[in-house]
């Protein structure tokens, strides 16, 4: 019983916390705390990936956002000198908030009066071979696609933020 | 122990959070910040449908990893567009990139 009231306690720690660290990247007057709530925020959401035992996924989401593309977010915000502007909203906020709830609360009330087809069986312990086993069998083509597509953002990347030469 | 319906409105919570700042920021650092958000409400969402409804088949694990790599992608092609934008015009104000506007 202990378990189930550590994974119960973990998750609404975890919870408040991430939902907390996302208020703050969009409600954040300064683009470097919004980044650091926004690291916050994935490490959070790795965690609740933990509570899934969903263990590699949680690796995997500590490694490439909340060290990669974090990084590259705040190398963005150091390179273009708006960070004294500030974290500024648009003339959208009100139709955008309005959005945003109108969005939660039909998502929340599909969610709740849905009777999804729970199943009772235990996960594996470790996801790792099983999901080695599927990813180069069933999931190879996409495999290999992802590795194109990783490749032709690199070049593309590259290709833009060269820049015109000068001549 | 919480159940699937508490990780599907956490999840959606997320979601609307990360919505909401892409539709409202000036920045578009910050606008890519908020899709982000919105690509973990999507991840968190599989996972629990992974964990709970299919725990023996891990499709779901899969189909998040290949979205984390297509995030990275988009983050790193995103960033290159923004340093491109930055250097034509000066600022990365979303507002301001308004010449397509009939």
């Amino acid at each position: 019983m202990n378990v189930g009231l550590g994974a119960s306690v973990a998750f609404w720690v975890m919870g408040a916390a991430a939902v907390a660290s996302a208020l703050g990247v969009v409600l954040a007057r300064d683009m470097f705390h919004a980044a650091i709530f926004l690291v916050v925020t994935f490490l959070t959401v790795a965690g609740l990936f933990v509570t899934l035992s969903a263990d590699f996924v949680a690796v995997a989401q500590v490694l490439i956002y909340a060290g990669a593309i974090s990084i590259l977010l705040i190398f963005a915000i150091l390179l273009t000198r708006e960070v004294q502007r500030g974290n500024l909203s648009n003339r959208l906020q009100a139709p955008a908030l309005f959005l945003g709830v109108l969005l939660a609360v039909t998502l929340v009330v599909a969610f709740l009066n849905t009777d999804w087809r729970l199943s009772a069986e235990s996960p594996p312990d470790s996801t790792t071979n099983a999901i080695a086993d599927s990813l180069f069998s069933s999931f190879v083509l996409p495999f290999e696609v992802a590795g194109v597509l990783l490749l032709a953002a690199i070049l593309g990347a590259i290709l833009l933020a060269r820049g015109r030469e000068e001549d | 122990m919480a159940g699937i319906n508490h990780y599907l409105v956490l999840s959606a919570i997320l979601f609307a959070i990360g919505l909401t700042g892409a539709l409202a920021k000036r920045n578009i650092v910050t606008v890519l910040m908020a899709v982000e958000l919105m690509f973990n409400a999507v991840n968190l969402a599989f996972l629990a449908f992974a964990r709970f409804v299919t725990p023996a088949v891990l499709t779901g694990h899969i189909f998040v990893l290949f979205i984390i790599t297509v995030a990275a992608a988009e983050v790193a092609l995103g960033l290159a567009l923004v340093i491109a934008i930055y250097r034509n015009r000066e600022t990365v104000d979303v507002t301001t990139a308004d010449s397509m506007k009939g």
